[in-house]
């Protein structure tokens, strides 16, 4: 208990040096760590999913494109989310990508394993094509440029109140989504992860339990495509396309699955070996499937897996030596 | 929409199923016998069509660009299998996420090497040209995608019904643990099974090369369809693949020509649907 609430310390800590550090910093960092903190939420609501139900999802990203596309739409042809609205566009993201998500989870939840990534790869892929096709609502291959942030009391535009507000929808996100997975709720999530048929025999409803996972992820995920839309002020099918999808589970992987934290740290690190490494070297990208390569080979419990192998490894060695003690007086 | 627009859009639809079946055949094996679902089988077919340019730019010859780039391919996809895949032992995400962590470094060496441009296959001219039955204009090249597809159906069907390799194989995808308690190297099977699967991707790329174009970003669109194949004709059966790729190669071009709007959504919904009501495929082996 006590080493949870040193856990939950070091990362208030972190975001409040973020909070502090980073607006003092140039506008390429500021932007860099808005971009990284609006993907989080995507990575976080993936997390649920993977890290605490046991359900890889590979097509997440339809999610962020829901939120993107809706706020990006709603700017453009009707000039709503603007102003004040802006927040209703946040709740109408929320509730049309758990919308979404409520309706792809009746097809999808019924299956595990690696079926469950394929269906919802299906699933991905059939909001990616609408994204890439119907032109006349999403403007197909070019996307939808949004012109102007949302100005209500504070003006958007400016990149540091920007920044603050992004931080602010991610730290509540956090938030929930920590006392989410800490809830009855979440543990009989974690059991359905370890062994679902013991739930169920246990008289759990597990398909419901895994459904409403499943939706709450999706809701997360459009709240991170209304921030994202507003960050990278274009939409496009990129968005949704299936790499995205891949890339917030190889973050959430990379930091480790079933931490929320982790798939935040794992975001930070894409993001900044894409973007600034990018900007020094060639073979960044070598870099990155480098890292994805060793992490799944050599940290399958992802960078917050770190101390705990460190100490099971001092544990370890530790037995050997007493073994080595004993070892005299048996022989 | 006449009768000749039926036809040409059928013909299509059906030369281009005939490259999905070779791309499609392979993913559909490897995942029949080591249950893995293979996301840099992409990124095989793009680099098959980059391999085959090499060959053709330093040789000229077409002819001798197909075997070398599939053969090429086949060692890396065994590579692969050897040194990364097979150590993980049976876990199905990190085998998936380490596919997916090759194809994006398989993306940035291919981009190193041949550059972002967009370049296109040549065929030798005699398979250039059209012929005419019945008033309909045939491409001959298409005439050969068929036929290729035709031939490396009969053969691999003739292997994997016909032979003991092939029961051994059949044998895998149906029990694996059963198959290894009766003294079959499940270890080797997936060995060859990537191999091919791998080859038949690269030889897809170096044919699909001269109508689609090869260009970055090509694999993970390649991707996606290869799966609808897969999951429509069901896993790990031969005679499913080549359903499967018909029906997606008609869907796709039927799809394009008549709802533009929404073409790939006529594609990748049945997928879903398919898989939620029975997830091991139309014609699945259970």
């Amino acid at each position: 208990m006590k080493s949870q609430h040193i856990k939950v310390l070091i990362v208030v800590a972190a975001l409040a040096a973020i909070a502090i550090i980073v607006p003092n910093t140039n506008s390429f960092v500021i932007l860099l760590t808005t971009r990284a903190l609006a993907f989080s939420i995507l990575v976080m609501s993936l997390d649920i999913l993977l890290g605490y139900t046991g359900l890889p999802s590979l097509g997440q990203a339809a999610y962020l494109g829901v939120g993107a596309y809706l706020t990006a739409i709603l700017a453009t042809r009707y000039q709503f989310g603007l102003g004040y609205d802006f927040w209703l566009v946040v709740v109408l993201g929320i509730l049309f990508a758990a919308a979404l998500a409520a309706i792809f989870g009746l097809l999808a939840i019924r299956a595990t394993g690696v079926y469950f990534l394929m269906i919802t790869l299906a699933l991905g892929q059939c909001a990616w094509g609408l994204a890439y096709r119907w032109n006349s609502l999403t403007g197909g291959d070019n996307g939808i440029n949004l012109r102007a942030r949302p100005k209500f009391g504070i003006d958007l535009a400016n990149e540091v109140t920007f920044f603050y507000l992004v931080f602010v929808l991610f730290a509540v996100s956090l938030l929930l989504m920590y006392t989410l997975v800490r809830s009855p709720f979440g543990r009989s999530l974690a059991g359905i992860r370890e062994r679902e048929l013991r739930m169920k025999i246990l008289g759990y409803n597990t398909w419901l339990h895994k459904y409403i996972a499943f939706i709450i992820a999706g809701g997360f995920g459009g709240l991170a495509g209304v921030l994202w839309a507003h960050t990278a002020g274009i939409v496009s099918p990129e968005n949704v396309v299936l790499t995205t999808s891949v890339d917030a589970l190889l973050m959430a992987v990379l930091g480790g699955a079933g931490t929320l934290v982790g798939g935040v740290i794992g975001a930070f690190i894409v993001f900044g070996l894409r973007e600034y490494l990018s900007t020094l070297v060639p073979w960044w990208q070598y870099a990155l499937g480098a890292v994805y390569v060793l992490t799944i080979l050599y940290l399958p419990t992802g960078l917050m897996g770190i101390p705990e192998r460190l100490r099971q490894r001092r544990a370890a060695t530790g037995n050997r030596e007493d073994v080595k003690k004993m070892a005299p007086v048996t022989s | 929409m006449n009768t000749q627009f039926w036809l040409t859009q059928a013909f299509n639809g059906i030369s281009y199923g005939a490259l999905l079946f070779l791309v499609g055949s392979g993913l559909s094996l490897i995942f029949g016998v080591m249950r893995i679902v293979n996301l840099s089988h992409g990124s095989y077919f793009l680099l098959g069509g980059y391999v085959a340019l090499s060959v053709i730019w330093t040789t000229g010859s077409w002819l001798l660009a197909i075997p070398v780039a599939a053969l090429t391919i086949a060692v890396v996809g065994v590579a692969m299998e050897r040194v990364f895949l097979r150590p993980l032992g049976f876990d199905p995400l990190r085998q998936v996420l380490l596919t997916v962590g090759f194809a994006f470094l398989f993306q940035q060496a291919a981009l190193d090497i041949w550059t972002g441009n967009n370049f296109d296959i040549n065929p030798p001219d005699a398979l250039t040209k059209s012929i005419v039955v019945g008033g309909l204009y045939l491409p001959l090249y298409r005439i050969f995608m068929i036929g290729t597809a035709l031939v490396i159906g009969v053969v691999l069907w003739l292997v994997m019904e016909k032979t003991r390799m092939g029961a051994a194989v059949r044998a895998t995808v149906d029990d694996a643990q059963m198959a290894r308690g009766v003294g079959i190297d499940t270890s080797r099977i997936s060995m060859l099974i990537f191999a091919l699967g791998a080859f038949l991707a690269a030889l897809g790329g170096v044919i699909g090369g001269a109508f689609l174009g090869i260009y970055p970003g090509l694999d993970f669109e390649m991707l996606p369809i290869a799966f609808a194949v897969v999951i429509i004709g069901g896993m790990g059966s031969l005679g499913g693949a080549a359903i499967g790729a018909l029906v997606v190669g008609l869907a796709d071009n039927f799809g394009k020509a008549l709802f533009p709007e929404v073409s790939y959504f006529t594609l990748y919904a049945p997928m879903a649907l398919i898989l939620a009501v029975k997830p091991t495929g139309l014609f699945g082996r259970e």
